[in-house]
């Protein structure tokens, strides 16, 4: 069947599975657009504000669905847009596929109109890149790009493909491809045995788990390995909600602004377990210091994460699921109860100030009583996010859809859009603030040209909460570019998008607009006006230790 | 782990393909390494390249540096040349500037340095020498006493003492 290499992409997109893309058209993509439409009764077409929410989208939908989000962009700009949202898929471990059509290859290297190396641009920000200027590579490229976005450590992968070969005709027969994939080392069972004594022999255990549990599916295991072992747990902003948030194992978040529960222990532990995470400078802050007392235990996926930050005793390459399954039997059932008491007694509890006001933690409780835990909660990134990490009852793994590793503001809104169209039937709540919100608020018009009803959270306290907050504790309050005196007023914008609008100034008011949000069928913003000193805490300065903590 | 530097070579095989050395380029100098030295050729499978990186580094950089490279999708092979069981040459090209009354001295050294003139003009000579790097660094300091107009060094390249059976059919290692 001699196909374009447009049709090409839309046939190998439809054999993978895929069913939607984000994007936005332009001159060198509009034949990949015309096989688009040609094959729209099968591939839903998203058309956002701006690529940026674009790439956000097809990662939210991919941190929502578990597929891969395919985003597709026009060369130059359009593809210089895509660089934050392939950065924040890359840190985080997301399975993204990009496409951008460049110029024709008879221009290209002549700074031809919009003509960019996008390739050069991304190579440190995708796990791969392909430049296809020969129709013969296309169907390799787009197999090779799915198989490499989605296997081992996931990541983003880019598709540059020149003009030319959009239109240019191929022989081309589905499913004739065979994967080939950089093995995954087994877990040998000498390591595990050894490993299985020293938690076996531990006095006070702490397991440190990250978003491999998330991406391997390994709750199940890492909770049986808790219980089975009697062994307490703290997570990575990644992972919220692989254990239940009141399972009494669970110390909470570590790091910069986890718990004192969390951070003690890992300062008194004598083994630490850590599962699918990588020890960022927000979580081992000081990382000579990092669970100073314990033998260390690392499984991970990714060879490169093993001692890349922390030194540690022992390590395992693979799949953590593939670990905790094979460990488990070697266990021992076990009890700790005296060193589960001495960390949980530490543990945070959500202390809302009764004044009356709105706090950012009533306003979470809220969100939390009126919402069930299927429901998806996406953050921008700042102090709001913090409190929602810290504050929401976390009770599933993968309902938690945050920017961990690049801190992206303005990621929130293309991603509650990405995993409200992945995951039609389950409610998505947008928790963000007025910084974030104001970078990528365009996209209100996508979530209404697509009848999306996403609640939109705003912590409005009218300064960029966690600089400023930076600025208060570490700067003698010297508040350089924190203070925009913006008069946005989020309910007339909302309006102007064709959005709902609400405002919320006391804790009674937002619960009665965000009962009415729930039963609204398109977008709804509520401005909720929190006071500008509200702060993050507990907190550990950059490169300190739990010595260091500020508690409030 | 040892904190000492010391200088390694490692060779890499990888996908001959367009950017396939901006990859590898980009990937150190991202991730802080120190890149000394480094060459790249076709190997007798025009599709897989071998480059050879000379870098200093701590035993955690260069476990660093093996897995981080090993994770790209254009790898096939790396693996490290360990100093007693490999072999490392370089080429060395000078032009000296050379007065006639230094002639007959240059060729001693050249020849005991076991080097080539292989250009004589009315004012300079070039000169190609291969060995070992301590080989070239000594012939350099010898010629100092004289006007070295220009030094090229291709960096080092290296291979291990045996088969390795590995390397026998570089097209099919796995990626």
């Amino acid at each position: 069947m001699k196909l374009t290499g447009s049709q090409v992409v839309a046939e190998i997109l439809i054999e993978h599975g895929v069913d939607t893309v984000f994007g936005y058209p332009g001159g060198t993509v509009l034949n990949v657009f015309d096989a688009l439409y040609e094959y729209r009764d099968q591939i839903h077409g998203v058309l956002t504000a701006h690529e940026q929410g674009a790439s956000h989208a097809a990662d939210g939908y991919a941190r929502a669905t578990g597929k891969p989000g395919v985003v597709v962009a026009t060369s130059g700009p359009g593809a210089t847009n895509l660089v934050t949202g392939l950065a924040t898929a890359m840190i985080d471990s997301v399975p993204v596929i990009a496409i951008t059509a460049n110029v024709p290859d008879s221009l290209i290297g002549r700074d031809a109109f919009q003509e960019i190396s996008i390739v050069g641009i991304t190579m440190p920000i995708t796990k791969h890149n392909f430049f296809v200027n020969r129709i013969e590579d296309l169907p390799k490229a787009m197999h090779d790009a799915f198989r490499i976005a989605t296997t081992g450590r996931k990541g983003p992968v880019l598709i540059d493909i020149t003009k030319d070969v959009t239109a240019a005709k191929i022989d081309y027969k589905p499913g004739v491809y065979h994967e080939e994939t950089k093995g995954i080392p087994k877990v040998q069972s000498d390591d595990l045995q050894k490993i299985a004594d020293i938690i076996n022999g531990a006095k006070r255990p702490v397991i440190y788990y990250g978003g491999g549990i998330r991406a391997a599916k390994a709750a199940d295991e890492l909770n049986a390995l808790m219980a089975k072992a009697d062994i307490p747990s703290t997570y990575t902003i990644m992972a919220a909600g692989a254990v239940d948030a009141d399972d009494p194992r669970n110390m909470g978040l570590i790091g910069m602004h986890g718990t004192v529960a969390a951070n003690k222990a890992m300062d008194k532990a004598d083994v630490m377990i850590a599962l699918g995470t990588r020890f960022s400078d927000r979580v081992a802050l000081n990382p000579k210091k990092f669970a100073k007392k314990a033998t260390k235990i690392q499984v991970d996926i990714d060879q490169s994460e093993i001692n890349k930050n922390v030194l540690v005793d022992y390590s395992i390459v693979g799949d953590v699921k593939d670990f905790l399954q094979q460990l488990l039997p070697l266990i021992e059932e076990n009890e700790h109860k005296e060193w589960i008491e001495e960390v949980t007694e530490m543990r945070r509890s959500i202390n809302t100030p009764e004044d009356g006001k709105l706090h950012p933690q009533n306003i979470i409780r809220t969100i939390g009583d009126n919402t069930d835990k299927e429901t998806l909660y996406v953050t921008d990134v700042g102090q709001h996010q913090m409190w929602a990490a810290q504050y929401l009852k976390h009770e599933r793994t993968g309902n938690f859809i945050t920017s961990g590793g690049l801190g992206t503001m303005g990621f929130g809104y293309g991603a509650a859009i990405g995993a409200q169209i992945g995951m039609p039937d389950r409610r998505v709540i947008h928790i963000t603030g007025d910084g974030s919100f104001h970078m990528n608020l365009n996209e209100a018009c996508t979530a209404v040209s697509e009848g999306l009803p996403i609640i939109t959270v705003i912590m409005n306290n009218t300064v960029l909460g966690m600089v400023y907050q930076w600025q208060t504790i570490f700067y003698g309050k010297r508040y350089a570019g924190t203070t925009p005196e913006r008069k946005t007023d989020f309910v007339k914008l909302a309006e102007g998008f064709g959005a709902k609008g609400y405002r919320a100034t006391t804790p009674e008011e937002f619960e009665e607009v965000f009962k009415e949000a729930l039963k609204a069928d398109g977008p709804v913003w509520i401005d909720c006006v929190i006071d500008q000193e509200e702060r993050v805490l507990p907190m550990i300065p950059a490169g300190g230790s739990t010595e260091d903590m500020i508690i409030g | 782990m040892n904190n000492e530097t010391k200088r390694e070579v490692i060779s890499i095989y990888v996908d001959n393909q367009a950017n396939v050395l901006a990859r590898v380029v980009s990937l150190y100098g991202r991730r802080g390494f120190n890149i000394d030295s480094l060459t790249v050729s076709e190997t007798t499978d025009p599709t897989i390249s071998r480059i050879t990186v000379v870098f200093k580094g701590t035993e955690q950089g260069l476990a660093q540096i093996l897995s981080q490279t090993e994770k790209l999708e254009v790898v096939r092979r790396i693996f490290v040349l360990e100093p007693g069981a490999s072999l490392f040459r370089e080429l060395l090209m000078m032009k000296v500037k050379a007065e006639p009354e230094d002639l007959a001295h240059i060729k001693d050294i050249v020849e005991v340095y076991r080097g080539k003139i292989i250009d004589l003009s009315t004012d300079s000579m070039i000169v190609e020498l291969t060995g070992e790097p301590g080989k070239i660094d000594g012939f350099i300091a010898m010629m100092s006493g004289y006007h070295i107009s220009e030094v090229c060094r291709t960096g080092i390249t290296g291979m291990g003492r045996g088969l390795d059976p590995d390397n026998e059919n570089v097209q099919a290692l796995p990626r």
